[in-house]
């Protein structure tokens, strides 16, 4: 693995007053390009972590390194190869989409204050046309931003905080708020953006179908990393597959199923873990007259759910 | 270079947030001339006599300095609330300093604030203030001294009120008892021994003074309005402007990082 973009060591936060660690510990790297998801119930620890990681709170103790830079000792050089979508918006409604761009792009250095669009160099003035197009706003980005949508101004900001090119974009639970259309929209945008850019993604969410797609999931949990790995990896870790199975002589269909040496959940109808063997096998050994036949495959959410459930217990 | 792209843009953004909020506007102009035309022709009638000088002059400086003061130290302490939604999250984590953010954000809310001293203006034509072209002129640059150090007092003050709520149940007790204190509807040349030290504290005080220093050179009443010389005023005000801005800031940004 190359160099990884994101370093974060031993990383432990307390709030004032606090009587625990909202973040408790946690150690993970991410590698250029990669798309990191950062899973977790409400309280789990995730925005505290990403508002360490863009330099807006300061670590109890830990280390964070992105792109080689300190959070701590260097934050204006973090801040500079980062971009943020926080989880609320962060644009002015009474102003334009393009006066939104144009002040991302004049605090990040990129071209000198002007105070009219028309002023702005002519490079600024493609790259904004550019922009409209890719989004099909037109001349729709010289709007208040009132005037449009929530998924469309979603997407405005992301556009923005890529205009700086930084090496890893944040986004800060993005979805939230946004209805199921708009969600799956701004995901196919998302999935364009990182097949184009090459960026690397840091994201939070709850919702486990976002965090499926990524590269690598962190499970996050009353501050601790409980599962760092890749989709398959958590499921195969997590969840075994098994078979529902019922008989009207219940006793029967046990001893049938303890001769076998089969490990047994529930009182009825009985859960089979498969553990290795294949349906056809566990099903050719057993006589007893079935009532209930059923597989099941694990998905991520029961993984998620039953890592998330153990912690709460 | 960067920075003062950086110091403009912020400034500018206030700027242009308060042009195009219509509501916001209208307010800006009415709560002021409420002020000087309610209070100033109340108080000119039943007191203007007694008190022996020109008592509409003397509310419209006090309310003009008030004004642009408190309407500056809002409008810094609204980041308290801002840092957490609109764009204000995007200025925290872009790379520029935070003192240029704070500085920007300054020259911002005392330009909107300078729009209410318009119709004051105005106003104070029409309610014939004994006002020459010339101390017109030089009022100009004081009010505009006035709204920095009001801004100035707003990042102090912020620093010291972590949210929202704090913010708007003791900014007012910050900002109210300089009314008195700084003698914008009451002469203050006359204070009782316990007053007189948190009235040389106020702020606005100075602001206050400069304006009426400003009006009343010349004058007759001049020694029973003015307090201290426009020059004294100006450089209290000078440092003042400088500590609150480096210690608020200081102050803030430790806050914000050490939660």
């Amino acid at each position: 693995m190359s160099q990884p973009v994101i370093e974060v060591s031993d990383l432990i936060k307390r709030y004032r007053k606090a009587d625990r660690n909202a973040v408790d510990g946690v150690s993970f790297s991410v590698a250029p390009g990669e798309f990191f998801a950062l899973l977790g119930p409400n309280g789990a620890g995730k925005t505290t972590t990403i508002s360490i990681l863009t330099t807006t709170l300061a670590p109890t103790s830990g280390r964070v390194l992105i792109g080689g830079a300190d959070a701590v000792a260097d934050p204006a050089e973090v801040r500079r190869q980062v971009g943020i979508i926080f989880q609320k918006p962060s644009t002015d409604k009474n102003l334009s989409g393009e006066e939104n761009v144009r002040f991302h792009a004049i605090l990040y250095g990129l071209y000198p204050y002007r105070p009219l669009f028309r002023m702005m160099p002519a490079e600024y003035r493609r790259q904004v046309t550019d922009l409209a197009d890719l989004l099909g706003l037109g001349s729709e980005i010289f709007k208040p931003l009132k005037t449009l949508s929530t998924g469309m101004t979603r997407k405005l900001e992301i556009i923005r905080g890529l205009m700086h090119r930084p090496k890893v974009l944040f986004l800060d639970e993005p979805t939230a708020g946004l209805d199921a259309a708009s969600r799956r929209n701004l995901w196919d945008y998302l999935k364009d953006v990182r097949e184009t850019s090459s960026t690397t993604v840091f994201l939070t969410t709850h919702y486990l179908e976002e965090a499926e797609e990524a590269d690598r999931i962190c499970i996050l949990d009353k501050g601790r990393v409980v599962k760092l790995g890749t989709p398959d990896e958590l499921k195969s870790d997590l969840l075994q597959e098994y078979l529902v199975l019922d008989a009207a002589d219940r006793p029967a269909l046990l001893r049938e199923l303890e001769r076998r040496g089969l490990a047994v959940k529930e009182k009825g109808p009985f859960q089979v873990i498969l553990n290795g063997h294949s349906p056809q096998d566990v099903i050719r050994s057993i006589d007893t007259e079935l009532t209930v036949l059923k597989t099941h495959a694990p998905t991520l959410e029961d993984a998620y759910l039953r890592i998330v459930g153990t912690a709460i217990e | 270079m960067t920075d003062l792209n950086a110091i403009l843009t912020v400034a500018s953004r206030d700027v242009l947030k308060l042009l195009r909020d219509r509501t916001r506007m209208a307010f800006t102009v009415v709560f002021p001339v409420v002020f000087i035309g309610l209070m100033g022709g109340t108080l000119q009638g039943n007191l203007g006599k007694a008190a022996g000088f020109n008592f509409i002059g003397f509310i419209f400086t006090g309310v003009l300095g008030m004004s642009l003061f408190q309407s500056a130290a809002q409008g810094l302490i609204s980041l308290i609330e801002d840092r957490e939604q609109d764009f204000s999250q995007e200025m925290f984590v872009s790379p520029i300093s935070r003192y240029s953010i704070v500085f920007g954000k300054i020259a911002g809310e005392s330009t909107v604030s300078l729009f209410q001293a318009v119709p004051m203006f105005g106003l104070a034509l029409l309610l014939q203030v004994p006002l020459s072209l010339s101390e017109f002129l030089l009022m100009l640059p004081a009010a505009v001294f006035a709204c920095m150090l009001g801004a100035s007092f707003g990042v102090l003050a912020m620093s010291l009120l972590n949210n929202q709520r704090a913010a708007q149940q003791i900014f007012p007790f910050l900002i109210f008892p300089q009314f008195f204190l700084a003698g914008i509807f009451n002469p203050i040349k006359v204070l009782p021994w316990y007053l007189l030290p948190f009235s040389l504290i106020s702020p606005m005080r100075y602001a206050v003074d400069l304006l009426r220093g400003i009006l009343y050179t010349g004058r007759p009443e001049y020694s029973k309005v003015v307090l201290f010389s426009p020059m004294t005023n100006l450089a209290v005000m000078a440092v003042m402007f400088v500590v609150f801005l480096f210690l608020g800031t200081a102050l803030f940004v430790r806050r914000e990082t050490n939660r």
